[in-house]
Formats: structure tokens, sequence, C-alpha cells
């Protein structure tokens, strides 16, 4: 089961701080982060991958989703 | 090293070149480049306040909006938002230009300054730390100005939009504006070539996402360093610059549009530190943000002209002689009104409410 953070709409750091805290609960898995500019996608991206885990981005509409998995 | 990171450090070494190019071209010492400063001379310029030595349109700054505007519509990334705690944003603007007024300076020029000599930025940096660290401590417990939403295109190209019509009036001179006969405001650098600067100095700040705050934010919240090399690029670019062109002058009376009062500098920079935080970045960050669509951003701006416009017009700004007491009071008021803002913006604390931040 994925696990969902909506940081749409919000400045860094909120995006950060809101993937550090699901990141930091798990050990491995699936979580979809949803944000919608593009500082946001490079900060959150730039957390995931100094953490280990795999970062896959994709368009949905207007905004960003980052897959990230371990 | 990543993409990201060598444009990061171009972007802050370019910045903190153009910075002494700019000084050796006419702008003021140690201020080839301020946020804060110029736009309080915009703000003097329009006359909104009358402290006749610092009146001038300065064009770096409507040159750095457009310079972002454009790099974001080629990268697509210009997006109209706007709804999030508009007002406080405004409000968080105009006290943290105030504490800069009286530090002498935003984030960017105090590193402008310590790469000139001027070790008062040394005290003051120290300051920003502190306000980043207080910030912080308010962001981990839940602080936050919610999210901004998808608004009308038209929305987000007022702002780019007021800046070009800057430009017009720069160039056109109408007779209500104040420009300096004498002081900061009368000394600049050649109009085309500060528009120039001002528009490279965009394009390289939005593409980097360059933050004179964020770097230290992220390396204690997330020991993440990132940003901070733009911020030391900065420095490097500009110390080495003014090593070469002969202006470095170590210590810490007789600087350049400076005053020696430690307490006010750090405080007045703590203040500025700690609302640039809650903000979400500098007014360097501000500006870009408000370039590309963020109707929010652009209120901040404003709200920065406005706390410039009475910072002069109620003697609270500093100067070269000294912080006067009207200022000091003004700092203490400042931090107060923050600390509340910072308080009561705590959805979870405050009304154990789901957090805006997880999508209810």
């Amino acid at each position: 089961m994925a696990k969902e953070i909506d940081a749409r709409g919000l400045l860094c750091p909120e995006p950060i701080l809101l993937t550090k805290k699901v990141l930091d609960t798990m050990s491995g898995g699936t979580v979809n982060v949803l944000v919608s500019n593009m500082a946001a996608r490079e900060n959150v991206t730039r957390l995931a991958e100094n953490k280990g885990w795999r970062v896959d981005i994709s368009q949905q509409g207007e905004d960003i989703l980052l897959v990230l998995t371990k | 090293m990543s993409k990201q990171r060598i444009l990061l450090i171009a972007a802050g070494g370019t910045i903190g070149i153009l910075a002494v190019a700019l000084v050796a071209l006419g702008n003021p010492a140690n201020m080839g480049y301020c946020i804060a400063c110029f736009l309080r001379d915009i703000s003097g310029g329009l006359g909104f306040h009358r402290a006749a030595p610092v009146q001038y349109i300065r064009p770096e700054i409507p040159g750095l909006v457009l310079g972002a505007f454009i790099a974001s519509l080629a990268s697509r990334e210009f997006r109209a938002v706007g709804g999030s705690s508009t007002f406080t944003r405004f409000i968080l603007g105009f006290v943290g230009m105030i504490g800069m007024l009286v530090f002498l300076g935003c984030p960017l020029r105090a590193v402008l300054r310590l790469a000139g000599g001027d070790l008062n930025a040394a005290v003051a940096l120290v300051g920003l730390v502190a306000g980043v660290v207080i910030g912080i401590a308010f962001l981990k417990t839940g602080f936050t100005l919610g999210r901004a939403v998808p608004q009308q295109q038209g929305n987000g190209y007022l702002f780019p939009a007021l800046m070009a019509g800057l430009l017009v009036l720069l160039l056109a001179q109408p007779a209500f504006l104040f420009f300096s006969a004498e002081g900061p405001g009368s000394m600049r650098a050649p109009v085309l070539i500060a528009l120039a600067a001002g528009l490279v100095v965009g394009i390289l700040a939005q593409r980097s996402r360059l933050c004179m705050v964020g770097g230290i934010r992220d390396l204690i919240f997330f020991r993440d360093g990132h940003l901070l090399y733009g911020f030391a690029a900065i420095f490097v670019a500009a110390l080495l610059g003014n090593l070469a062109v002969g202006s470095f002058n170590l210590g810490f009376a007789g600087q350049p549009v400076a005053h020696t009062d430690g307490l006010w500098n750090f405080l007045g920079m703590t203040l500025a530190g700690w609302t640039a935080v809650l903000l979400g970045g500098c007014p360097l960050r501000q500006l870009v943000a408000g370039a590309e669509g963020n109707t929010d951003s652009a209120v901040t701006i404003i709200g920065l002209l406005a706390g410039a416009a009475v910072a002069h017009n109620f003697g609270l700004a500093a100067s070269p002689n000294g912080v006067p007491m009207a200022g000091q009071v003004a700092v203490i008021i400042g931090l107060m009104v923050v600390f509340v803002i910072a308080v009561v913006n705590r959805p979870v604390a405050v009304m154990g409410g789901v957090s805006v931040g997880k999508g209810n």
C-alpha cells in the first residue's frame, strides 16, 4: 500500500518536511508525493535520493508526481 | 557534481562578480546587488517615502523579475497561484524589511558586505542564522501559511507587468519621480548595464532556485547543504573580485553604508531571517517566485516596499550614524508580531485540527 503525500501549493521547506516525516517512519516501500512547483520537485528528489530512495517523476496535469521507492 | 549544483555555483559566482562590477560602475560600495536597499530606493523613487538620499528606480529589480519571468515561461514553469495567507505574508514582508533596514541590507547584501571586509555583516549573519533557527522551531511544530491554489493565468502576469511599468517610468523619468541628488540613491551603474545584470541574475536565480536563507535553513533542518553552494559561490566570487579591484577593506569601523552597532545588526537580521523562513524564502527568492506567477510572493514584495516607506517616513531605518531609538523599538515590536504570527499559524497545535499539509 503506497503512502500518499499531497504537497501541492506549498512552498519549501514544507514539501520536504512532510516527505521527511513519512520517510523517517519507513524502511522501504512506495511513497507518492504530489507537488506543484519545480523547486519542491528538486528539493524532495534530493532529500529522497540522499536517503537511498529511487525517484520516478511524471507530470500529472499541472502537478508533478514523484514516486519514491526503496 | 550534479547539473543543478553546477548551475547554482555558476549563478552564485555570476552574481558575486556582477555585484563587484556594478559597484565599480557606480553603485554604492558593497551594494552591487541588494534586494532590500533597491526596493527601498524604488519606494523612495515613487515618493512613498521622502528620505532624499535613497530615492531611485533601480533597474536591477525589474530586470531580475523580468529575467526570471522569461526563464519561467521558457521552461513552462510559470503558473499563476495564490491564496496562501496572503495578507499575513504582506505583514511578514513589512516587518522583515524594517529589520533589514536596521541592519542596512538583505541577506544577499550581508554576504556582499562580508566579501568587502565589513565585519559588521558577520555579526548580522550570525543574527540571520539565529532567526532561521527560530523559524525552523516553529516549522517543526506545525507552522504553515497554508496552500496556494491555481489562479487565472492573468493574475500571474500582473507582477511582471508592474515591473515593466517601473522600467517605463525609469526611462521616461516623469517629473513626479524622486531621484536622489546625493547619497546612495545618487550612486548608480548605467541604466542599461544594471538592467542587463538584473536580467542575467533573474534568469540564473530562477533556474538555480538560489535562496540566501534556504541554504542555512536546509543545512540546519535536513543536513542538506545544496543551497549553501550558491551562498558560498557569491561570497568567494565577490571576495576575489573585491581583492582584484582593491575594494576589500577589513574591519568594523568606517564601512560603506553601514553602522557598527552589533546588537541591532544582529537583531535586525534575526527579524529578517525569521520572517524569511516563515515566508519560504529570502527577498531575492520572493522576487523570483513572484515572477513565476506566485501572487502571494508578489504581495510580499509590496509588503517590503510598504515596510521601506514606513521605515524611512517614521525614522526607523539605520544610517551610518547608527540605529535611531524608534528603529530599535520597531525591531522589538516586529519580533513580537512575527512571534504571534508564528504561534497562531500552527493549525494542529492551535486547533487540534488536520494539518493543511496532509490533504484533508
